[in-house]
């Protein structure tokens, strides 16, 4: 049983968790996910681990209330148990000293981001931010973002917050105005496909983070595999990061939605409005 | 001789019943029925059944003790030499093993050895008669045991009893392996698995459920840390696909993710569990062995309208024991021979709507002994289908090879490990079951644990 330290909602239906999960905390690395199950009649669901502490033995979780199993864990409060966590799987994200990075969160993506981002500072990169969201409402982690990157930007479909746009706009000038190592995109599909197609153009490595529907996270199932240049690999060993110019978006997208009719909640994040876009 | 008694059938649900239904298809022997049966065991002095037992289960003692009405005692016999009897007697494909041998099988039919031992595990548990045999003192040693399912279950058990402090480290929230995430519970119940974990643990054994060893601990770390030895034992892992077109549609699955939904996350009792799988339609399952029709069985119990086995070779080829095959024939399976899927045709949804076949030839002899089977030019057709399941077995999980600097494997990514010792190329790790064979049965996983608990208890003694 992992007990919930704290519980914070940080906008609408989106908690910050922070859980018992002291095997988990010992080994975990920027880029790696837990398979969480809250109680026995539970689906196991994929979430990135979006902080740790060694030292307390605990790991921070970012849910998002898409379904019945997420809906479950926001119903817990603090001091209540989840069920099951094992971890951390995954690869962890490969970081190293390239010079500027550009890091870009979508939605509850920046939940996935984060970290990476934080991994990149540390090894002594300078970070570019951008968030974007829908909505004022939906933007997240923006005081964590601004105090790992040298220049934040925050864009919302509707305008209520930051620039009035798609994170691709914000990108855009950015990549203009200087040097871009290396891209890093996390989430709506749409979102990395946009980010993807424009990085291309400038030839600028990219790399997403993926959250196809898994079962058991370990490589035994196949649920998760996606076609990355062609050749078919499982997001939860050979990923979750992939080179984003050779992953199959349109592919992704159906797969994600493969589940749709029974069950809304498999589709790892809300509606897109790049996706009428792209 | 004139027998008394023919081999007696256990008694089972009706098939056009229990195709509506996840219970068990057999209901067991009665205790007439037991009895019967078991009058019909000559009591061989050199009973050659035993020779054809992986683990060596001492098959005419047990039966005498059924003779005598002793069920109880019968089934602690058995669990001298096998720890999970209740899960044997279901799944142990006994025709090709024990069965085989049997003298009387010889004149007539063999003694239903798997039927017994099925019923007197069976009675003990449900009684509640269930008794620990006395375990050795403690020796102080401690062994990690990686993965839960048969091999690894067998290694505690066996260790346990010999006084040395077990750890299995599981990879799923729950133990069994393959037991509980792959044979669907038409065929063993999962409250027996249970019920046999139970008793493991009970000799002693401590089971750490989502552990992955690999990821949140390595080999390595176990024997620097508290372990004196390591067993691996994680199975046959990673499925394989055909490698063809639209394999990646939405309602193509493997066999594990299938079976692991429908029987690990309890699928086929969705809503009430929120693990949901396709019901319904047309199923295609991929494949001739034992996973393959568990998958179509499961299937049909999940409501498909029709379900078609695809093989690409003939009947004599299936690796599937032949009581799944008549089960499965029974209850309504199609069986396609000598076809082989080519390509998955899918909507604009990326929903599989097609599988395009091409029929197949037997040609000659492959290392596997059987006609390899060859695709007839221009024989190419389709056939439409809503889901279809592959199960054409599976390759090594690589995640401990990988992270095992020093470890042994064969170019098929399997672990190499001495037959008569389960000792692999490091000192005082062992391995055994599927993830040293690839895809095999439950008791050759159970009776390479067993060798490899000798020798790891051996090398724990003389080390001492």
């Amino acid at each position: 049983m992992h007990r919930i330290i704290s519980k914070k909602k940080i906008a609408e239906d989106i908690f910050r968790i922070v859980l018992e999960a002291p095997a988990v905390a010992a080994k975990r690395k920027a880029g790696q996910f837990v398979v969480l199950r809250p109680e026995e009649t539970s689906e196991r669901i994929p979430l990135t681990i979006f902080d740790s502490d060694e030292g307390k033995g605990t790991i921070t979780i970012i849910v998002q209330v898409v379904g019945k199993t997420t809906r479950k864990i926001a119903s817990l409060g603090e001091g209540e148990s989840l069920l099951d966590v094992a971890g951390p799987l995954g690869n962890p994200t490969h970081v190293e000293r390239k010079g500027n990075i550009a890091v870009v969160g979508g939605g509850v993506g920046t939940a996935v981001a984060y970290p990476v981002a934080k991994a990149f500072k540390e090894a002594g990169n300078d970070v570019i931010g951008i968030i974007g969201a829908r909505t004022k409402d939906l933007i997240i982690l923006e005081d964590e973002m601004k105090a790992i990157t040298s220049e934040l930007f925050i864009t919302t479909d509707d305008g209520s917050y930051g620039r009035k746009g798609f994170v691709t706009d914000a990108l855009k000038d950015i990549i203009e105005k200087n040097p871009i190592a290396e891209v890093l995109a996390v989430g709506p599909v749409p979102m990395m496909k946009a980010v993807c197609n424009l990085t291309k153009q400038h030839n600028i490595e990219t790399m997403v983070s993926l959250n196809p529907i898994m079962v058991d996270g370990t490589g035994m199932c196949g649920a998760c595999r996606v076609t990355v240049a062609g050749k078919t690999r499982f997001t939860c060993v050979d990923g979750p990061e992939f080179n984003g110019h050779e992953v199959d978006f349109d592919e992704l997208t159906k797969r994600l939605k493969g589940y749709s009719d029974m069950e809304k909640h498999y589709i790892g994040h809300k509606g897109c409005n790049l996706e009428n876009k792209v | 001789m004139k027998e008394k008694h023919d081999r007696q059938k256990m008694p089972e649900q009706k098939p056009s019943e229990r195709i509506k239904n996840f219970k068990e298809v057999p209901f067991g022997y009665t205790e007439e029925l037991a009895l019967n049966e078991a009058s019909r065991c000559l009591e061989c002095k050199k009973p050659m059944c035993v020779k054809g037992c992986p683990v060596n289960v001492p098959i005419p003692d047990f039966i005498k003790l059924v003779k005598e009405g002793k069920f109880a005692e019968a089934a602690r016999k058995i669990k001298e030499a096998n720890s999970l009897p209740a899960i044997c007697g279901r799944v142990c494909p006994q025709e090709d093993q024990c069965e085989k041998l049997c003298v009387i099988g010889k004149m007539s039919k063999p003694v239903a050895i798997g039927a017994l031992e099925r019923f007197v595990a069976d009675y003990e548990r449900e009684k509640g008669d269930i008794t620990i045999p006395k375990v050795s003192g403690k020796t102080g040693r401690k062994v990690a045991v990686v993965g839960s399912g048969p091999a690894g279950l067998t290694v505690a058990g066996e260790l346990a009893k010999k006084g040395h402090e077990v750890t299995i480290f599981e990879a799923l929230h729950k133990p069994g392996g393959v037991l509980v995430y792959g044979i669907p519970e038409f065929r063993l119940p999962k409250k027996i698995v249970e019920s046999e974990i139970d008793y493991v643990k009970q000799l002693g054994v401590k089971i750490v459920t989502n552990a992955i060893i690999g990821k949140s601990a390595t080999v390595s770390e176990l024997l620097e840390g508290e372990f004196d030895a390591v067993f691996i034992g994680s199975g046959a892992g990673a499925p394989k696909f055909m490698n063809i077109p639209g394999e990646n549609c939405v309602g193509v699955f493997s066999a594990n993710e299938y079976l692991t939904r429908s029987n690990l996350m309890k699928a086929y009792r969705f809503p009430e569990y929120d693990t949901p799988i396709p019901r319904g339609g047309v199923v295609a399952v991929v494949g001739g062995g034992n996973v393959a029709m568990d998958s179509a069985r499961t299937a049909l119990r999940l409501g498909a309208e029709k379900v078609v086995i695809l093989y690409r070779r003939s009947r004599e080829e299936m690796p599937a024991r032949i009581d799944e095959i008549h089960h499965a024939e029974e209850e309504g399976i199609e069986f396609h021979f000598l076809v082989n899927p080519i390509k998955f045709i899918c909507d604009e949804h990326g929903k599989v709507q097609e599988v395009e076949c091409i029929k197949m030839k037997l040609g000659e002899p492959d290392d596997s002994g059987r006609k390899r089977p060859v695709k007839i030019d221009n024989s190419e057709f389709s056939v439409k289908i809503d889901t279809v399941v592959i199960a054409i077995g599976n390759d090594p999980n690589p995640l401990i090879q990988k992270t095992t600097p020093g470890l042994e494997v064969n170019k098929w990514g399997n672990i190499v490990s001495g037959k008569e010792s389960g000792k692999t190329s490091i000192e005082r790790v062992y391995a055994g079951g599927d993830i040293v064979t690839g895809s095999a049965t439950v008791i050759e996983a159970m009776g390479a644990g067993k060798i490899a608990a000798g020798a790891i208890h051996k090398f724990l003694m003389d080390e001492k």
